[in-house]
Order: C-alpha cells, then sequence, then structure tokens
C-alpha cells in the first residue's frame, strides 16, 4: 500500500469509528431512562454494537499507524473528530433516537455489505463480522419507524418533526472525505455515491409505508466531514472529562 | 383453584399449614399454584418486587457515569453491566407476576413511593472510582445476599436468584479488579479509590438490613425458607470476605473498631450508625427524591410511546382480523 493510500484509509477508518462513537455515546445516555424496561435493554445493546464497531475501526487504523485507540477516543480535540454532524445532534426523544438510528443503520447496513468486498482484507474481514450486527439493528430500528409512525396522531407528529429536522444532516453520510477517491479506485471502500441512490430508495420506501412524509426542503446539509455541531465540544469535554483528569494515569 | 393463598380464617388452614412447612422443611420448592399462606405470598411480594426495584433504581447511579468511562473497554463493561441490572429487574419482576401481582401494578408502587427499593441507591455517585467499588462492595453485598436467597422455598424467586448471582459475580470480578488497579495506579487515582471505599463501606454495611434484634420480619421469613440465614450473618460473611481483600489491596477502612477476632475467625466492625440508614430508607437519604424524580420523569415522557405501541398493535390485529 503506498503513503497515500495509506494516510486516506487512516483518515476513513478514523471517520468511520467516530461515527460509531459518537452515535453509541448518544444512544448510551437513555440507558436507564427508557420508556419500557424491554426497550431499555435493546438500546443498551445497540449502543454496545456500535461502541463495538468504533472500537473494531480504530484498531484497524491502529495496525497502520500504531495508533492507540483509547487515545483518540479520549484525548484528542474535538476539531480533529470527523464523525458526521447527524451522531451528534442531541438524543432528542424516542423518536429522534430511533429515527436516526434507522437512518443511520440503514446507511451502515449498505456501505457494509458493499465494504466486505473490500480489496483490503482486513477491512472485508471487520465489514462482514459487523454487519450480522447491523442486519439486527436495521430490523429493531425499522420496526420502531413504522410502529411510531402508524401509532397514535403524537407519536406520528413526533417522528414527522425528527424526520423534517435529521433529513438534511443525513446526506452527510455520503460525503466522501477529501482524498476518499483513491480508496475508491483501488476497491478499498465503496463508492458512496453509488449506495446513497440505494440508500435514497430504500429509507424513502419504508418512511412512506409509516406514514411519514419526506420534506419537501431538505434543509441544512453539511458538506464536508471538517464540519460540526455546536454540540460536539461538550459531548467530548463530557465524555473524555475522567481520562483528561488525571494526566500521569497510563492505564484506567 | 379455591383457596390457593389461605388465610388463618380459613377452616381447614392449620391442616394445610402444617402440610406446607412440612415441604419447606423437606427442602421442596413451592410453585406458583401451590397451596401457601396468604402470610407468604405478601411476603414475597414484598420482597421480590422491592429487589426488582433496587434492581432498576440501581442503574441509575452507575448509568450516569457510562458517557464518563475512560476508556472504551470501561465504558462497553459498564454498559453491559448496567443493563444486566435491567435484565436482573425483568427477571424478579417476571417471578413477582407469578404470585398474581401485574407490573404496572408493581410500577404504580414504586412511583408512588409505596413500595421500597435498596437503601445503597440513594447514596451519589461522585467519581469514576465509585463504579469500581459499586461493582465490589455493594454487588458483592447483594451476592451475599442473593446467594442465600437462591435456596429460598419459593421456585421462582429461587431459581431467579441463581441466574443473577451469575452476572453479578461478574460485575464483582470486574469492579475488584478496577478498585485495587486503582490503588497501585497514580496518586490522583489511589486517593479517588480511597476516598471512594470510605464513602461506599458504611452503606454497605448498611443495606445488608438492621440487626436481627430491629428486623420484625425475619424469624418467620426463616422458618418458611424465604431467607435461611439472619442479616447479621451475612453481614459477617460479607466482612470476613471484603475487609482482609480491601486492606490487602493497600486501601483502609473507615471504622477505628474494626479488627480480626482470632476466637472467632470473624472481623468484628464497630457501631453502624443506624440513624442514618433509617433517614434514608424514610426518604431522607442525599439521593432519594432524585432517583424517584428520574423513574418518574422517565415513566411520563415513556408514556406516549407505550400508546403508540398499543394503537399500533390494535390496529394490526384489526387489519389481520379484516383479512
Ligand atoms: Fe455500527
Ligand atoms: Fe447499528
Ligand atoms: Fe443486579
Amino acid at each position: 500500500m503506498n503513503e497515500q493510500v495509506k494516510q486516506a484509509l487512516i483518515a476513513k477508518l478514523t471517520a468511520l469509528a467516530d461515527d460509531e462513537l459518537i452515535l453509541a455515546h448518544r444512544d448510551s445516555e437513555w440507558v436507564g431512562h427508557g420508556p419500557i424496561l424491554e426497550e431499555d435493554i435493546a438500546l443498551a445493546n445497540i449502543a454496545q454494537d456500535e461502541l463495538g464497531h468504533a472500537t473494531l475501526w480504530y484498531g484497524l487504523r491502529s495496525t497502520l499507524d500504531g495508533s492507540d485507540p483509547d487515545r483518540l477516543a479520549f484525548l484528542r480535540d474535538a476539531a480533529e473528530f470527523h464523525n458526521c454532524e447527524l451522531v451528534e445532534l442531541p438524543k432528542g426523544d424516542w423518536a429522534f433516537t430511533l429515527l436516526r438510528q434507522y437512518l443511520f443503520d440503514a446507511y451502515e447496513a449498505l456501505w457494509l455489505s458493499a465494504a466486505k468486498d473490500s480489496t483490503y482484507k482486513p477491512l472485508a474481514e471487520v465489514a462482514a463480522k459487523i454487519l450480522r450486527e447491523e442486519r439486527f439493528h436495521l430490523q429493531h430500528t425499522q420496526a420502531w419507524v413504522e410502529r411510531l409512525g402508524l401509532g397514535t396522531e403524537e407519536s406520528n407528529r413526533r417522528m414527522q418533526a425528527a424526520l423534517d429536522a435529521q433529513w438534511g444532516y443525513a446526506q452527510q453520510l455520503f460525503v466522501p472525505l477529501e482524498g476518499e477517491g483513491v480508496l475508491v479506485a483501488e476497491g478499498i471502500v465503496p463508492d458512496l455515491g453509488g449506495l446513497k441512490q440505494t440508500w435514497l430508495l430504500h429509507t424513502t420506501q419504508h418512511l412512506q409505508n409509516s406514514g411519514l412524509k419526506l420534506p419537501l426542503q431538505p434543509g441544512y446539509q453539511p458538506t464536508s466531514r471538517q464540519m460540526h455541531t455546536e454540540h460536539l465540544w461538550s459531548l467530548l469535554a463530557e465524555m473524555q472529562s475522567t481520562a483528561r483528569w488525571d494526566a500521569e494515569a497510563k492505564v484506567w | 383453584m379455591p383457596g390457593k393463598f389461605g388465610k388463618p380464617t380459613d377452616p381447614d388452614y392449620g391442616e394445610r399449614l402444617a402440610e406446607f412447612e412440612a415441604r419447606i422443611a423437606r427442602g421442596e420448592k413451592i410453585e406458583p399454584g401451590d397451596w401457601m399462606p396468604e402470610e407468604y405470598r405478601r411476603q414475597l411480594v414484598r420482597m421480590i418486587s422491592q429487589h426488582a426495584h433496587s434492581e432498576v433504581v440501581g442503574m441509575l447511579p452507575e448509568g450516569a457515569w457510562i458517557t464518563r468511562a475512560p476508556s472504551l473497554k470501561r465504558k462497553m463493561i459498564l454498559i453491559a453491566k448496567v443493563q444486566d441490572e435491567a435484565g436482573h429487574g425483568q427477571y424478579l419482576y417476571h417471578a413477582a407476576e407469578t404470585l398474581g401481582v401485574t407490573r404496572e401494578e408493581m410500577l404504580e408502587a414504586l412511583l408512588s413511593g409505596k413500595a421500597k427499593y435498596s437503601s445503597i441507591f440513594n447514596y451519589p455517585t461522585l467519581t469514576w472510582a465509585d463504579i469500581g467499588t459499586i461493582g465490589w462492595l455493594v454487588d458483592g453485598a447483594a451476592i451475599k445476599n442473593q446467594t442465600m436467597l437462591a435456596q429460598c422455598s419459593y421456585g421462582p424467586y429461587s431459581r431467579a436468584m441463581v441466574r443473577i448471582c451469575a452476572e453479578e459475580t461478574f460485575h464483582h470480578k470486574q469492579g475488584k479488579e478496577m478498585v485495587i488497579l486503582y490503588a497501585k495506579g497514580t496518586p490522583k487515582q489511589r486517593a479517588m479509590a480511597q476516598d471512594a471505599i470510605n464513602r461506599w463501606w458504611w452503606p454497605a454495611l448498611m443495606m445488608l438490613g438492621p440487626h436481627d434484634s430491629d428486623s420484625p420480619n425475619t424469624p418467620t421469613l426463616v422458618r418458611w425458607g424465604i431467607k435461611t440465614k439472619t442479616n447479621d450473618q451475612v453481614r459477617q460473611e460479607f466482612i470476613n470476605e471484603h475487609a482482609p481483600e480491601i486492606l490487602e489491596a493497600g486501601l483502609t477502612l473507615p471504622d477505628p473498631d474494626l479488627r480480626y477476632d482470632e476466637a472467632t475467625g470473624n472481623w468484628l466492625h464497630g457501631p453502624i450508625n443506624w440513624d442514618e440508614f433509617w433517614a434514608v430508607v424514610g426518604g431522607n437519604g442525599p439521593m432519594n427524591k432524585e432517583r424517584l424524580e428520574a423513574r418518574r420523569r422517565a415513566h411520563a415522557e415513556g408514556a406516549w410511546v407505550r400508546e403508540a405501541l398499543a394503537a399500533y398493535a390494535a390496529r394490526r390485529q384489526q387489519t389481520a382480523v379484516a383479512v
């Protein structure tokens, strides 16, 4: 692997991991506060899975540059995070959290199904492993979108509000990183442009079958993964507070 | 099945009670549907639902640190642990339901403040070391109590305890490993571990319940095989295991009277501040209001979700009938 490809891959793996880590953080904020005990357990499961995916992607990066996954997660500054803005948004209500999880899972499952054929074997293996979990997530979150979309007037209204708020942000999932083109050319990662069409088709159909309307105006759409919301700084301040509290600590 | 829950006024009560107590004496399990004294049922519903509530409320003090866990591994372990506690709540609510009480009734009793839960969860988690300390001391104390309850005469409760104990043992090990690691860590980590032990030691002793002399339910509970040991016996087992291990880790315990007694092989403790215990049980611990408020808020904010699920299920059923 030449240096340019390697650097591009390191950046891509970091962005993948950052998405999963921040999403897991938002999901984990529900633990102990869910609407039903059984669903508290189910969302805690998803949070653990996403956190596990973050660990796998940071781990894969580590095999390329020897970086320490914990330092990347807990001692890196907000400006160096390359997650999408969608996952940073505060958890909102149950509709907001489950819709975000659905939109993200639908993207992730598609990305992974393509990435399991990556020419870079270690990435193909991780993708295949994660995909099994993502299929369960997608089933779970798809069902929730339908239940809330077709539940009561109130649940439909809340779901619609979540969709109006998130649809534009979700488009950022398909904005490639700078330099991602070389990875696509090498067959290491899938082309996001192609995936987007499939994602639009699947999600549009399911949202409409669930009694929801796509916003006529997509609203704000972040155009690069250098961009963040106001929420990231405080999210990281909280997440990193213990690790940064003792600069001398070698192990936790 | 008439007269499943016998009352002393029932004509055959004496005879049936003798039969029932003989079964317990033979070590048989009482199963749902079997005859049992109404008082046996009442005590079990009280204990099992309290236990279930403790698992669920117990998610709060630890859950609060998930977003601040200092490593990927610790974060993962903590989410899994808090999730396990939710699972314990679930098994226990099911066990209580076999005695003819519904989850809704039990939740209502918790949210209205009528039902109790373990006093220990009314203390705050102030630092990250509290997470390890809770695993070591609180789960450690819970294991002592639950190992005893696994012998309980009521089948569903006993089986739930066996399953739960296996998971608690895992939490206990993880907590202990963490505190011992910090006790050997940097000065700040060390101080944090010591401070957490200082704050949790006494509440952990108290959570095992009042002295036998102040525990009016204990004799009946022991006779019916619901409890097989007294609070003081369980507390002694807890101290005998944990005191030497904590000292071994290079930490101290906040009890100047603590000493090993050669004659009995027991670690003897100084006087427990029962005024504090009764204040916490009575609703005046540092976190009683916040804990209950958090449960109420989650329940209230989840109302529309539960309504939507019910409406969706009803709609599905209608379509199924129409087809
Ligand atoms: Fe994932
Ligand atoms: Fe997922
Ligand atoms: Fe538990």
